[in-house]
């Protein structure tokens, strides 16, 4: 079957996109549209004492300024995270007051204070610069670990000390106990570096109430259509869930960023009931680096024991995570659930403990980015084995091996029961790709050309299609992480395939259309995937967490079974034979070992005209599936990064980047390929470019592309991607999900090979050529002074 | 963006009356640093007078060793320009360099110096050269016309309309671009003159682009890469950012400068 599973067939969407045909959400244009621009705080604490919008409203074109006291007034509700963590002590987290408009006071740069509502942008934009806020500025703190400080800014009172919750996983005693008798023991303190995740299209809302029906359609750049109206409409009062539609179009990359409900949606929405206009925002680029939820921000102390014979014996792991200023919707899970859980690494480890301490700072939200929460887990671990190995004198790759869970499935002390794996074939085969063996020589080369060559693994594994929802549920989620499919013939024995799931760049309507054409044995042209509209598709939980795949694609596959099964009846009773001798193949319903067969479309209209069905039978060929996993997936993997740093600038130029994934099944190895390489590079711009800097006053000085640097075609190497892969036990398809991998596996490897480089393992992400230059200037000092 | 007037000038002396007429005018060459400003709302002039289209400020004239380019000069048509790399491909080069394609063809040479942003190319080319900065009104010389941090001898409303230089022996520029903007975060541009070495720096200094005399002294007895291993380059003035401080700043310098003699 040349479209099924394990083709490469070409991207359905791309053709709208390549011809200037997507329809984002700032395409769409409504009758009666205004525009919305929004009064944001300059400063990053401060009372707000007073708004006078006066000068603003007296402007022509502005039709109103509305503030946080009347959106309050107007009994919208504040906005959630929705996921409890409870402390160690046993108190739940210390969620502080975030309403869509600051009320008293504002809390980081950038924290919406009003919206204007104008005829046109450009007058929604001036208007806002003429809204006079009186503000008293209030002492800043920007870090996790001035956060906590004593005599730290204060940012809720509900949150003494701004510690959001000290949460624990694990066993303390033992793994205390486990490192005071370990023959060998590396400690470190790891930063990872805070991110923005600029995806290419900006967030976009268009709200418009209409007033004939008390009706609200709003159009929105979500990953999540469902959830978003769930939470608009159960938490913050805007509508009831029958009275509000939402359609997220094209989306242009998300990252986690478009999963969060934002101020902007909420106001948007109350605006348009306000103003009786449909009412449009488009967030600029500044407005993202300001205002799209930031990833990471870790900052780590974490300490691993060996025995004699380099096992691992115990980890422990003591993490400040900044979580900005307010919680934002998934916020607590991913420094504690996406990320403890996954410390185990690769490996056999028998006693772990890990604390996590979030902190409010006057920083923008933090929230699940690409990986969230496993690409912090991964630089730990990967990074204290990588260390630890240099310190014992013993090969990385060979540590690794000795340490590795052979035998599935396998219970961890965090949490993960991890499924199935092979983490030494993955190693194998990406240590022959790379010729690990010929490093020496190569390193020996880059040296007579003065470079400074060195070699860098990462095992990660991480958890995707976080499930069951039972589970989830226990560990304090708001949520159930289920998906939901409806699989549609139509009359003509076309399919429409409506999904839970949201697509924003993942290709899912080549992958899902696949698996469809692979089932019924029909050309992917016949079938149509339809997402993101809350009024065409039952309930849904949406894209993040790379869970399409394992948690999406198997509720398909559940819906088709019933589809199927449905078939081969009306097939039996039509062609007059047993229904265990009816196949399905090839676009035909055919009776076994005959030649008598119905086309498929003949199927359909059997199933539609109803003139010859079986006796009671109900008309019609549509069914749908609510699939809710029995575990979370473990993709794995082992990438091996080479750079050659130049001593003189200190510039990293990575010349060989191999990576040997398990994803389970793979449906479309193209699109596979594109995720990982894109994954890649998020995580090579993390190790090498990205940061976000505030400076002590809580001002953003990475506000533009001219200072938070993205990666670049000429930052990346050409990569060698490659698969070795198991079958996931918890699904039907044996998928594992590969969308976040490569970010989450990429980082320390690069950090890994550029300190095995040049001799200095304290160095930090970004590594930028002024911090690799400084540290080889340091580790030169070193030497110089032993 | 406020509310501004556009005119389009088709002629060097329409613009300066123009530019005279308005309350607070703007010359608007390429736009690609005005523009942006604006839209930021940093700047609202009252009028933009545009200078692109000026026949009298557009091309690249190359006449034996003198050469002459038009300040409405897009880096993508200085890049372009077979004569002149032919006779300084040192120029042609860096041109080929700034930016991405889109500003490379809107950009232009009068708008890059005359926004002398501390980290633009064609300051230290224009310095190192000896350039000389013809306006409606006067010559300048490139050493008394970048001033300082955005700053330069402009008067209000003075127009640039071309740059002239004479063709060095030799010369190069080796830059460090910066990670995020690809500015230079240490440009160096070296040039053997009849007049002797002349090395100036931009993207370094805190006082904006400079000439590096002791490098020019090194290299004017002998002009190699390893006359510069023994000239020490201070951190004293030198910029300190996000991006780098200004020991790492300090090392670029020299370090451009030891590649852009090696790679005249
Ligand atoms: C993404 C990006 C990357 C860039 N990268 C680089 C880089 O790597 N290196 C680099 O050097 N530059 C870089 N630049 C700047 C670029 O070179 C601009 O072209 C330049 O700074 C301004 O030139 P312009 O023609 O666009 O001038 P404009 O933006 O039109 O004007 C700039 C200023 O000059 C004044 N002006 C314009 N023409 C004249 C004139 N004839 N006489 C007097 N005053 C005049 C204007 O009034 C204004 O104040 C970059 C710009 C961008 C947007």
């Amino acid at each position: 079957m040349s479209e099924g599973i394990g083709a490469r067939v070409l991207r359905k969407e791309d053709k709208r996109f390549l011809i200037g045909k997507g329809r984002y959400t700032d395409d769409i244009i409504e009758q009666n549209q205004a525009y919305a621009a929004f009064v944001r705080s300059p400063h990053a604490h401060a009372a707000v004492k007073s708004i006078d919008a006066s000068a603003a409203e007296a402007m022509d074109g502005v039709i109103a300024v509305l503030n946080g006291a009347q959106l309050t007034g107007d009994g919208i509700g504040n906005i959630i995270c929705g996921w409890g963590v409870t402390s160690k002590d046993g108190s739940p987290m210390n969620m502080g007051a975030w309403s869509a408009l600051a009320t008293d006071k504002v809390r980081y740069v950038g924290d919406a204070v009003a919206i204007v509502v104008a005829d046109s942008l450009a007058t929604a934009r001036l208007a806002a610069e003429m809204v006079e806020v009186d503000y008293d500025v209030l002492p800043v703190v920007v870090n996790s670990v001035d956060g906590l400080s004593d005599g730290a800014p204060q940012l809720h009172e509900n949150a003494p000390g701004n510690l959001v919750f000290d949460w624990e996983l694990g066993n303390e005693g033992p793994t205390d106990a486990a490192l005071a008798g370990a023959a060998f023991t590396t400690e470190m303190d790891i930063v990872n570096n805070r991110l923005s995740p600029n995806a290419m299209e900006p967030r976009a809302a268009i709200a418009t109430f209409n007033e004939a029906d008390d009706h609200y359609t709003l159009y929105t750049t979500s990953q999540n259509p469902h959830v978003a109206r769930l939470v608009l409409s159960a938490f913050y009062n805007v509508a009831p869930e029958h009275k509000l539609r939402v359609i997220a179009p094209d989306v242009g990359g998300g990252f986690g960023s478009k999963i969060y409900i934002y101020p902007e949606e909420i106001a948007c929405l109350w605006a348009s009931m306000k103003t009786n206009r449909s009412v449009k925002w488009t967030s600029d680029r500044t407005e993202a680096f300001m205002t799209d939820a930031h990833g990471r921000d870790h900052v780590t102390h974490a300490k691993i024991g060996f025995d004699k014979d380099h096992k691992i014996v115990g980890l422990k792991v003591d993490t400040k995570a900044n979580l900005g200023a307010y919680m934002s919707l998934f916020s607590s899970a991913t420094p504690t659930y996406l990320y403890g859980t996954l410390l185990s690494g690769q490996y056999n480890i028998e006693n772990i403990y890990c604390n996590v301490k979030a902190v409010y700072t006057n920083t923008v939200p933090v929230d699940a980015y690409r990986g969230a929460g496993r690409p912090e887990a991964s630089y730990v671990m990967e990074r204290m084995m990588e260390t630890a190995a240099r310190e014992m004198g013993v090969d990385p790759a060979e540590l690794r091996r000795k340490n590795f869970v052979t035998e599935f499935p396998h219970q961890t002390p965090v949490i993960m029961a991890y499924d199935s794996g092979d983490f030494a074939a993955n190693q194998d085969q990406a240590m022959e790709a790379a010729d690990y063996a010929g490093f020496e020589a190569r390193r020996a080369e880059a040296a007579s050309r003065g470079k400074l060559r060195g070699i860098g693994f990462s095992n990660y594994i991480e958890a995707c299609g976080i499930a069951p929802s039972a589970a989830v549920g226990s560990l304090g989620a708001g949520v159930g992480l289920w998906e939901s499919a409806e699989v549609r013939v139509n009359p003509v024995g076309t399919i429409e395939v409506l999904t839970g799931s949201h697509s924003h760049g993942q290709g899912h309507e080549t992958t899902f259309t696949q698996i469809v054409a692979e089932r019924f044995g029909l050309p992917t042209e016949n079938i149509q995937i339809v997402h993101g509209d809350t009024d065409k598709v039952q309930f849904g939980m949406g894209t993040y967490g790379s869970r399409s795949g394992a948690v999406g694609m198997s509720a398909i596959v559940k819906a088709m079974d019933k589809v199927e099964a449905k078939v081969k009846k009306i097939g039996a009773h039509v062609l007059e034979a047993s229904e265990d001798d009816i196949i399905i193949e090839d676009g035909a319903v055919k009776v076994k070992g005959t030649d008598k067969q119905m086309l498929w479309h003949e199927v359909g209209l059997a199933a539609y005209t109803a003139h010859n069905i079986p006796e009671g039978m109900e008309p019609g060929l549509k069914e749908t599936s609510f699939y809710d996993p029995s575990n979370f997936t473990f993709p794995a993997g082992c990438y091996i990064c080479e750079v050659e740093v130049d001593p003189e600038t200190g510039t990293t130029q990575i010349v060989q980047f191999v990576a040997s994934d398990d994803f389970g099944t793979i449906i479309n190895p193209m699109i596979v390929e594109g995720q990982v390489h894109g994954g890649i590079a998020q995580g090579i711009g993390q190790a090498l470019l990205e940061g976000v800097v505030y400076d002590d006053s809580g001002q953003l000085l990475s506000a533009s592309y001219m200072d938070y640097a993205m990666p670049r075609a000429h930052d990346l190497p050409n990569y060698s991607v490659h698969h070795q892969s198991t079958t996931c036990p918890g699904n039907p398809l044996g998928m594992k999900g590969c969308g976040e991998a490569g970010a989450i596996g990429s980082p320390p490897a690069v950090i890994n090979a550029i300190t095995d480089a040049i001799g200095n393992n304290d160095l930090s992400m970004p590594a930028t050529p002024a911090k690799v230059w400084a540290a080889i200037q340091a580790a030169g000092a070193k030497q110089a002074a032993e | 963006m406020y509310e501004t007037k556009y005119h389009k000038a088709s002629s060097v002396d329409e613009a300066v009356s123009l530019m005279g007429a308005a309350d607070d005018g703007k010359l608007l060459s390429g736009g690609q640093t005005l523009l942006p400003t604006m839209k930021a709302h940093l700047a609202a002039p009252s009028d933009l007078v545009d200078v692109s289209g000026i026949a009298d400020m557009n091309g690249v004239g190359v006449r034996g060793n003198v050469i002459s380019i038009g300040a409405a000069t897009t880096h993508a048509e200085v890049a372009g320009n077979a004569a002149l790399q032919n006779a300084c491909a040192a120029v042609t080069d860096l041109a080929a360099n700034i930016g991405d394609p889109a500003v490379r063809h809107m950009g232009t040479i009068g708008g890059s110096i005359a926004n002398n942003d501390p980290a633009a190319d064609y300051p230290a080319a224009l310095l190192a050269l000896g350039a000389t900065i013809k306006t409606n009104a006067r010559d300048i010389a490139a050493e008394d016309f970048f001033v300082g941090l955005f700053e330069t001898a402009l008067e209000d409303d003075e127009v640039i309309v071309s740059i002239g230089f004479e063709a060095p022996e030799k010369a190069c520029y080796a830059k460090f671009p910066n990670p995020a903007s690809r500015y230079a975060m240490a440009g160096v541009f070296v040039a053997k003159t009849a007049g002797g070495a002349r090395v100036a720096v931009t993207g370094a200094g805190d006082d904006g682009v400079y000439r590096q005399s002791d490098m020019e002294a090194a290299l004017d007895g002998n002009w190699s890469a390893g006359a510069l291993t023994g000239v020490s380059v201070s951190a004293d003035g030198m910029l300190s950012d996000m991006h780098g401080d200004a020991t790492y700043r300090a090392n670029l310098v020299k370090v451009m400068a030891g590649r852009a003699v090696a790679g005249c």
